[in-house]
């Protein structure tokens, strides 16, 4: 989990031009770090290419809308390196 | 290429569903009232249009590769780069490879080649959203057939 948060911690400062200090596990990205929907799509594009994955955005997106979920459970940095880790332990080997 | 219209490509040569790539066809107008000013004496194809050709080849590339299911839009455009003037006339084969396919957007590679060589490439990023309707769905259909492409049947 450290070298995932680590990891997107970096993407993001780099990314997103934010002073890497300043996120932490528990930022949220959008209301703590500001990142707006262009920037998560840079964001997104370059989790997914780091891990070598497909973070199921849509989804997450619907199930918010839904309400079975809170936006927190996922863009809440603690959260969504879970679920980044989670994915990363669905790749097949 | 019928600028009037912003259709950038013209014809899809060929589409390879497992390389993720697009080879299509464009041929720059010899006359058209945008090299009136652009520019005025010296008409040149504007390199925005260059980029949105590259745009437009990855964007039915993304249309194939989703099944027509979700439409792509232009969203960013990273390391371009326009090496050649483009005069009118001009035979171009705009091509797109699939760089990433993600969950609501999309990256290519774009490319833009002429006779005398490499004339523009870039790095296209795409949202991909659902049709805003059946209707525009049904049109995109419909220009894609006239592009060369065999997109999904009419329901």
């Amino acid at each position: 989990m450290q070298e995932t948060f680590s990891a997107v911690a970096d993407i993001i400062a780099e990314t997103c031009n934010i002073d890497r200090e300043k996120i932490r596990p528990e930022s949220h990205t959008i209301n703590d770090l500001g990142i707006d929907s262009l920037d998560f799509l840079d964001v997104t594009f370059a989790i997914d290419k780091r891990f070598g994955i497909k973070m199921p955005i849509e989804k997450w997106m619907q199930e918010i809308n839904e309400g079975k979920v809170s936006v927190d459970d996922y863009f809440i940095l603690n959260n969504l390196c879970a679920r980044i880790d989670e994915l990363r332990g669905a790749k097949p080997a | 290429m019928r600028l009037e219209y912003f259709h950038l490509i013209d014809r899809v040569d060929a589409v390879d569903r497992e390389a993720g790539t697009l080879r299509a066809s464009a041929q720059v107008p010899t006359h058209s009232t945008i090299f009136e000013g652009h520019f005025p004496g010296y008409p040149i194809l504007p390199g925005v249009l260059l980029i949105e050709s590259m745009a437009q080849a990855g964007g039915n590339l993304i249309l194939v590769l989703e099944d027509f299911a979700r439409m792509p839009f232009l969203a960013q455009v990273e390391q371009a780069k326009l090496r050649r003037f483009v005069e009118p006339g001009t035979q171009l084969t705009v091509s797109a490879s699939l760089v990433h396919l993600g969950s609501g957007y999309a990256v290519t590679r774009g490319r833009v080649e002429s006779a005398s060589g490499t004339v523009a490439e870039a790095e296209i990023r795409f949202r991909t959203l659902p049709f805003p309707s059946e209707e525009t769905r049904q049109l995109m259909f419909d220009h894609a057939r006239r592009l060369g492409l065999q997109p999904p049947m009419r329901a």
